[in-house]
């Protein structure tokens, strides 16, 4: 075969003064990027395969390694840019589709970075979260317009039964990431994390590991188009089922687990045999109308006993308010929507990059429909798709979402270092791969207190930003726009997020 | 003259009842507001006062703001859509040369024409027409046998402009306003009213953002940018939509605190989460002492931590309410029992009703 066109995009710089070929680099990369030569006793470096993960510079131990981003040599050119490049010799070589993993890295607008936030001064004191408390304890699932009371008794008698409601001690969740895209062990650091902090995580479309059911209480169950691993026991395991229509990062398609990340352990919780392609199909077989979701829905709470909310997550597309208005019209409890900078697995590179809205417009949008409509208290409204602080978790509060998932996010806190491979199941880092010599280096008990120590950092954050609007309470920021203002947008941009300009009082 | 922005301001706030029914002048209340001088600034002060028209006592009193005088037959029009119009006069007023260029203020008594069941809702729609539709025009207040006197100036001035002493009520409730930004219109000052309520405020709302959208799902539209207005349509819809009684105002207005929710017993447990789960979009935030006058009593609350003060006090059948207990000894110099609110907490009275002194602390007090 020809040699590849493909040029390396980073740059392994081996500084020879300290390097001691102790051969850590060569065991720790699963690209083979490193190779020792025994007769030299030296370590040379091949970066044509080198993804940029950075696992052998974070533990070479004597600082020995540098990876950088390779510049092409290349005459710039504006409009033909190096990734266009890139492509266009892959899909030349290979006549495929292009897979990538992660969540859209192109430079589209992050409205988050926009918006700034409120706080008292004078005439209205902010609250000291270290001296008087803060609430951010949220519930997720339909609300009551008024509840019918028996107010003659003492204390008074409800009569209305409120519907099964999701108790979140932070309004932050995991977002759905299937045992076989990440790891057991990954998998098991976000649902520990998840039990210990009072929140939950969502098992994606790959079915329910046996090991998990015991963290069930802590659970969202996902059905997804594929049906992978769903069963009645699965479904009444949880403490929530999430029908999942779209994700952010590939709306309109379906889901994809390469073969080479289906083990003896994923094919057994998914139910399809080792080393086969999961391929979940585009739309739900059972589901081309709102009816059918609203049959779905109901089939779901038939089974569950109308025990547990039912979550249907959709992706920001254009027309998302009023989907999104059918999709709480037709019994969803949560609306859960990713916006275009939600992560995966793997997906197709064109779709990833180039279809969806971001999550900030679609949020703005959905709440406000749905008020207007005046069936905003009949689901609660999750979002998700590149959350990275807890900034973006108060401003997407501030907007209208009752919680926020974190996907991304997470497994950065896990040790991820967004080099978008997670489809190719070699992940240095042992999150998204099944490779046994590779999962062991992600100790779940390590994991877990990372993520419970980025969840309880947040709670602090989002506290004092609390306190500083003189807000106790996270139910008086939910939807409370007149603490947003916008820096560097468009009129336009402006209505459509309902936030008046910096500078413009109440 | 309306402005598009929202005011936040510090202010004072007092309230007197007379348990028993029996109707005082509008001296005392003016007294009381004017010891608290230094807590207004001259940008807005007034007052609301129950038992004012009993010879009314069946009619709808709505006390009309009028920027505009070209604007009255525009209104009598919508007015005599669902109305019959017994009387009309203009509100008497004596110059002052402390109050300067005042709007025309005129009183309406009205007999509804409609389905009796709807008679409610039907005001509030009219109140809500009237204000959001016609420029220049503004119904302060829409109760039956009841009134709201309010404009730009101190409190005390306000009263005397209004010639209040001549007036007589069971209930007065009085507010000094000290906006950090003047308003200039008459209309923006306290006490707001809708239906028989009427509320006055001290403090700011910083949930009024998410109050605001709460109550556009039921229908209320804030059209003045005044947190003030929140607290009365909430009220309207806890109180006359859900029925909330005044013992209960406060699970959805002030919430007590998860923690203190997680430590009460069943079935109050159950009911309380029940209650904040539902109306977490009308729970208030920010600090505020609000005191709510209605047919027949008043209530005094504090935000959940107590961020602006507020003091509850009797003296045989009145009881009284203040941001300060130096309103209630200039009116009133010996009190049976003074209570201080605690955070979170409400203190109301009624007519006819053995006094409801809030704390158990106040009994032991004794």
């Amino acid at each position: 075969m020809a040699k590849s066109l493909l040029f390396p995009e980073f740059k392994v710089v081996r500084d020879e003064n300290r390097c001691i070929a102790c051969q850590v680099c060569v065991r720790q990369c699963a690209n083979d990027v490193h190779i020792y030569d025994e007769e030299d006793d030296q370590v040379y470096s091949q970066e044509e395969t080198c993804v940029g993960c950075q696992r052998c510079v974070t533990l070479c131990p004597t600082r020995a390694l540098e990876v950088t981003k390779k510049e092409a040599g290349m005459r710039p050119n504006a409009n033909w840019s190096i990734n266009h490049l890139r492509n266009l010799y892959k899909q030349a070589e290979t006549g495929g589709v292009l897979l990538t993993g992660m969540g859209c890295s192109e430079d589209y607008p992050i409205y988050w970075d926009h918006l700034l936030l409120n706080a008292s001064q004078v005439t209205n004191p902010s609250i000291d979260p270290l001296r008087e408390p803060i609430e951010i304890k949220t519930f997720l699932g339909r609300k009551e317009e008024f509840l019918d009371t028996d107010w003659e008794e003492e204390p008074p008698v409800l009569k209305t039964q409120l519907a099964p409601q999701l108790e979140l001690s932070v309004p932050i969740m995991f977002s759905a990431m299937s045992y076989g895209s990440i790891s057991y062990n990954a998998f098991r650091s976000l649902a520990e994390a998840a039990q210990e902090i009072g929140t939950f995580c969502n098992s994606g479309e790959g079915g329910l590991h046996p090991d998990f059911y015991l963290f069930g209480g802590n659970i969202i169950v996902q059905v997804a188009s594929g049906r992978f691993g769903v069963h009645p026991g699965y479904l009444r395991a949880a403490a929530a089922v999430e029908i999942k229509i779209g994700q952010g990062a590939k709306p309109g398609i379906g889901g994809h687990l390469p073969g080479e990340k289906v083990s003896p352990d994923v094919s057994r919780t998914r139910k399809i045999p080792v080393g086969s392609d999961a391929i979940s199909p585009a739309p739900h077989h059972d589901i081309y109308s709102i009816e059918d979701l609203e049959r779905l829905i109901l089939a779901i709470k038939e089974a569950t006993n109308y025990k547990k909310p039912v979550s249907v997550k959709i992706a920001a597309v254009h027309n998302v308010a009023a989907i999104a208005s059918g999709v709480v019209r037709a019994g969803a409890d949560i609306v859960a929507i990713d916006g275009i900078r939600g992560g995966t697995g793997a997906a197709p590179q064109v779709i990833r990059d180039n279809v969806g809205i971001p999550i900030e417009l679609a949020l703005a949008q959905v709440d406000e429909r749905l008020r207007r409509e005046g069936i905003r208290h009949r689901a609660s409204l999750v979002i998700a798709g590149g959350i990275r602080s807890s900034s973006d978790i108060i401003k997407a509060i501030a907007l209208g979402a009752d919680a926020v998932y974190i996907g991304t996010a997470a497994l950065v806190a896990l040790g991820c270092h967004l080099c978008q491979k997670c489809y190719t199941g070699k992940c240095n880092w042992g999150i998204a791969t099944q490779d046994p010599y590779l999962t062991k280096r992600l100790n779940p008990n390590i994991g877990k207190r990372r993520l419970v120590a980025l969840l309880h950092a947040w709670s602090a954050e989002i506290k004092e930003m609390l306190g500083g609007m003189g807000v106790n309470a996270l139910e008086s920021l939910r939807g409370n726009r007149e603490h947003l203002r916008a820096v560097g947008l468009s009129r336009e941009e402006r209505e459509i997020l309902g936030v008046k300009a910096a500078g413009e009082g109440w | 003259m309306r402005e598009d922005f929202y005011v936040p301001s510090g202010c004072a706030v007092a309230g007197i009842l007379n348990q028993d029914g029996k109707r005082i002048s509008g001296e005392a209340i003016i007294r009381s507001i004017a010891v608290m001088h230094e807590r207004s600034n001259g940008l807005g002060g007034g007052f609301a006062a129950y038992g004012i028209y009993p010879e009314f006592s069946d009619l709808y009193a709505f006390h009309l703001l009028y920027d505009k005088e070209s604007k009255e037959s525009e209104v009598e029009e919508i007015l005599k859509k669902k109305f019959s119009i017994e009387r009309v006069e203009a509100i008497p007023v004596r110059k002052s040369k402390e109050i300067g260029d005042h709007p025309l203020f005129k009183r309406y008594f009205l007999r509804f024409k409609g389905e009796k069941a709807q008679e409610e809702d039907e005001v509030v729609q009219m109140v809500m027409d009237i204000n959001s539709r016609v420029e220049g025009a503004y119904v302060i207040s829409s109760g039956k046998n009841m009134g709201i006197f309010k404009g730009i100036g101190y409190p005390e001035d306000i009263g005397r402009f209004f010639r209040l002493e001549e007036y007589e009520a069971y209930c007065w409730i009085a507010h000094g306003r000290f906006p950090t930004n003047s308003v200039g219109w008459w209309g923006g000052a306290h006490p707001f009213g809708l239906l028989s309520w009427s509320v006055v405020h001290n403090g700011e709302i910083s949930s009024y953002g998410i109050n605001r959208r709460y109550l556009q799902n039921f229908g209320y539209f804030c059209n003045l940018q005044t947190d003030t207005e929140v607290i009365a349509y909430l009220v309207d819809l806890l109180m006359r939509k859900h029925h909330l009684p005044l013992p209960y105002l406060k699970a959805a207005l002030a919430s007590p605190f998860w923690s203190d929710i997680e430590d009460m017993d069943e079935p109050e447990k159950s009911f309380y989460r029940a209650m904040r789960i539902t109306y977490g979009g009308a729970l208030l935030n920010g600090p505020f002492s609000i005191i709510v006058g209605f047919e027949g009593g008043m209530l005094g609350m504090v935000d959940r931590i107590k961020l602006r003060p507020m003091v509850a006090g009797w003296r045989e059948e009145t009881f009284y309410l203040a941001s300060e207990e130096c309103a209630l000894r200039e009116i009133s110099p010996e009190l049976d029992r003074l209570v201080p609110f605690q955070g979170g907490e409400t203190i109301w009275g009624k007519l006819g009703e053995k006094v409801n002194y809030g704390q158990e602390l106040a009994f032991s007090g004794v």
